[in-house]
């Protein structure tokens, strides 16, 4: 099998920091803090080592959008089995205002580019939520897509996809090439072992600029205010179910 | 005049001494702030692995004393062992900063686990700079490509600082030697593939110990070898410590490192590459205890206010904090000096020394913290205890690497 697969991976704050908004209210504090790659990244980039490990795809090419930082985020796809990756520099003001719309034309342009057969994404990044680039990049190149994907298997030329949905599980034929993002139980990301680390560095990084691949990241969105959740109010305690349904209607709530 | 005279003294020996400071900062090169890229990243792997693996499995090990080979293998798949071998052999070889920085990881999730491993650096450690390219393809290449185990078998009943006085006997005849005597806590002592044996060959009592001891590779499935049973220590209960008995074992000719008489230098050599990450793994047990008291004295409440708010608790907590970086930066420049090929015997005696000490220390202090619920098994701290005596004890004794680190002080003051 010739095909190529393009794995997007996107760099963010750590699951496990606590986030803190910035005085001005911009944004979060980003300066100093852990990063790592988004963990629905890190199932994709498995799922598509996979793949080449059962000989049904040839070449895994991670991609990521930021500045130079990204580059350990890539270093890792590389260090888990990617062959290659692909830096697509977009920093300062543009990097801030980067969202799914700009990220999935520099995808579609890639995939035109390096020929890829399939694109393997994370179903949503765990700073934004947003949920879109894999979708957006489906019908920016009119391909089919497999999304919240839990099962992936190639089955001669069409791609087998169980979905999560609301309802259960969804089985889904679509005809290659195509996009499929990742949920959570797709697969467990294997760790990096130390010897592919050290393999990793050796592996080749493209350096691209939006520009080159005819792409505008200019935003049309405009961030007016970042706040944290409002402080969890203390409750109160009744001692029977009249005096609860008392406070309820009190508050208006029925 | 009297008083001029005596204020010119005073700033020309200041001088002196602060372009001896300048002088010693200058040759300084070595960054303990910013790690390299892949140092990070050897780093993060092992510390995942030790946090999400270790950490949980650790308590039943403790109880049960059950060899954690489960996680050995899986230590082994992701090349956090064996990081010493050179590259010929299968290994990466690694430096021992970077075998260091993974080691610290590993034994903040457990020191039992992490001996269990480390047992192997100190095996392997005598072949690694002492054996021929056969010797090392044979007995290093092994380990890269299975997860076996091996032993630094030195130790006795009779002899454990003083090596110079083991009375393992191994006499030559013919193309073998044949070794009797009886070892003691040998680490993996039930589970190595092969042993590193130091035995006596030179049987005159005047003969001085740098040409009477020779050092082999055993087999460990060789005739004659028995290993002895588990022994139950207070600590780092799931490592495998046992007694071995050497009976008319038989060792090829083949099998001896260097030559006859030139074991003694090995062995000693060996440790100064295996003192900084023990070094290390003390600091890893006392790293945990912070993190662990930390933690508790920012939950726990006593008169009105969480016990981190109390001084005499967050002193506590202070002062473990300075042990555990001072601990870090002592171990960090043992092993960046002799990765740089300079002796560093008299670093890594002071970081193993130090950090066996502070080991102790921060455990104890953690379980104060932690008061009563610190002496019960349900809680972490008090395992720590348990496992960090040992720090103070072997690789050389708190006391052994005292008398190591005069001699050296005052040799280079006579110079």
């Amino acid at each position: 099998m010739s095909a190529r697969v393009l794995v997007g991976v996107k760099r963010v704050i750590d699951y496990a920091v606590k986030i803190r908004v910035k005085p001005d209210r911009t944004g979060v504090v980003t300066d100093g803090v852990k990063h790592s790659m988004n963990p629905f990244c890190e199932i994709a980039v498995e799922e598509a080592v996979k793949l080449k490990e059962k000989k049904l795809v040839k070449e895994v090419v991670a991609v990521s959008c930021g500045p130079q930082q990204v580059q350990e985020t890539i270093r890792t796809a590389l260090a888990m089995g990617a062959d290659r990756g692909i830096h697509v520099e977009v920093s300062g003001k543009d990097y801030e205002t980067l969202g799914p719309l700009q990220v999935s034309k520099i995808l579609a342009a890639l995939a035109k580019k390096e020929q890829a057969d399939l694109i393997i994404l994370g179903k949503q990044a765990i700073d934004d939520d947003c949920n879109q680039t894999g979708q957006m990049t489906a019908a920016l190149l009119d391909w089919p897509q497999g999304t919240f994907a839990s099962e992936v298997n190639i089955e001669a030329d069409k791609l087998k996809v169980v979905r999560e949905i609301d309802g259960g599980l969804e089985t889904i034929k679509i005809n290659l090439p195509a996009v499929v993002t990742a949920d959570l139980r797709l697969n467990t990301p294997r760790y990096a072992t130390l010897p592919n680390i050290m393999k990793a560095k050796k592996k080749k990084i493209a350096n691209v600029k939006p520009a080159d691949l005819g792409v505008d990241v200019s935003s049309r969105l405009e961030v007016l205010k970042v706040d944290e959740p409002p402080q969890r109010q203390a409750g109160v305690k009744v001692e029977t179910v009249h005096d609860l349904v008392g406070k309820l209607k009190e508050a208006g709530r029925i | 005049l009297f008083f001029i005279y005596c204020c010119i003294e005073r700033i020309s020996w200041r001088l002196q001494k602060t372009k001896a400071l300048l002088d010693h900062t200058n040759t300084l090169s070595l960054n303990l702030t910013e790690l390299t890229d892949q140092q990070k990243e050897f780093q993060e792997v092992a510390r995942k692995f030790a946090r999400e693996e270790i950490v949980p499995a650790a308590p039943s090990y403790d109880k049960s004393g059950e060899y954690p080979f489960p996680l050995i293998k899986r230590a082994w798949e992701l090349g956090l062992m064996n990081g010493h071998i050179p590259e010929d052999c299968g290994g990466m070889g690694l430096g021992i900063f970077d075998a260091c920085l993974i080691t610290e990881e590993l034994a903040f999730g457990c020191t039992g686990v992490q001996t269990a491993i480390e047992a192997n650096s100190l095996g392997q450690m005598p072949v690694i700079i002492a054996g021929n390219d056969a010797q090392k393809k044979k007995y290093l290449g092994r380990m890269t490509e299975e997860p076996l185990m091996c032993a630094y078998c030195v130790t006795e009943p009779g002899a454990g600082s003083d090596v110079a006085g083991i009375k393992t006997r191994a006499v030559k005849k013919g193309d073998e030697y044949v070794v009797n005597g009886q070892k003691m806590w040998i680490t993996n002592g039930g589970k190595a593939n092969w042993y590193f044996l130091l035995a006596r060959t030179d049987p005159d009592p005047k003969c001085s110990a740098s040409k009477a001891f020779t050092g082999f590779i055993v087999e460990a499935d060789t005739p004659g070898v028995q290993p002895g049973r588990k022994e139950l220590n207070m600590g780092q209960r799931c490592s495998d410590t046992r007694g071995i008995t050497f009976e008319d074992v038989r060792i090829p000719k083949e099998n001896v490192l260097i030559g006859e008489g030139a074991g003694f230098k090995i062995a000693m050599g060996a440790f100064d590459k295996t003192r900084p990450p023990v070094a290390a793994g003390a600091t890893g047990l006392a790293q945990r205890a912070l993190e662990e008291a930390t933690k508790y004295a920012l939950e726990r409440k006593t008169f009105g206010k969480f016990i981190a708010e109390h001084q005499a608790v967050s002193f506590l907590l202070a002062e473990m904090a300075m042990k555990v970086e001072l601990a870090r930066m002592a171990y960090q420049r043992a092993a960046w000096e002799v990765d740089q090929g300079r002796r560093n015997t008299y670093y890594a005696s002071i970081a193993k020394a130090y950090a066996g000490d502070i080991a102790n220390q921060c455990a104890t202090d953690a379980v104060q913290i932690f008061g009563g619920n610190g002496f019960n098994s349900e809680y972490p701290v008090e395992k720590l205890m348990r496992d960090a005596k040992i720090y103070q004890i072997y690789e050389g004794t708190a006391q052994i690497q005292r008398l190591i680190i005069s001699r050296e002080h005052l040799g280079k003051f006579k110079q």
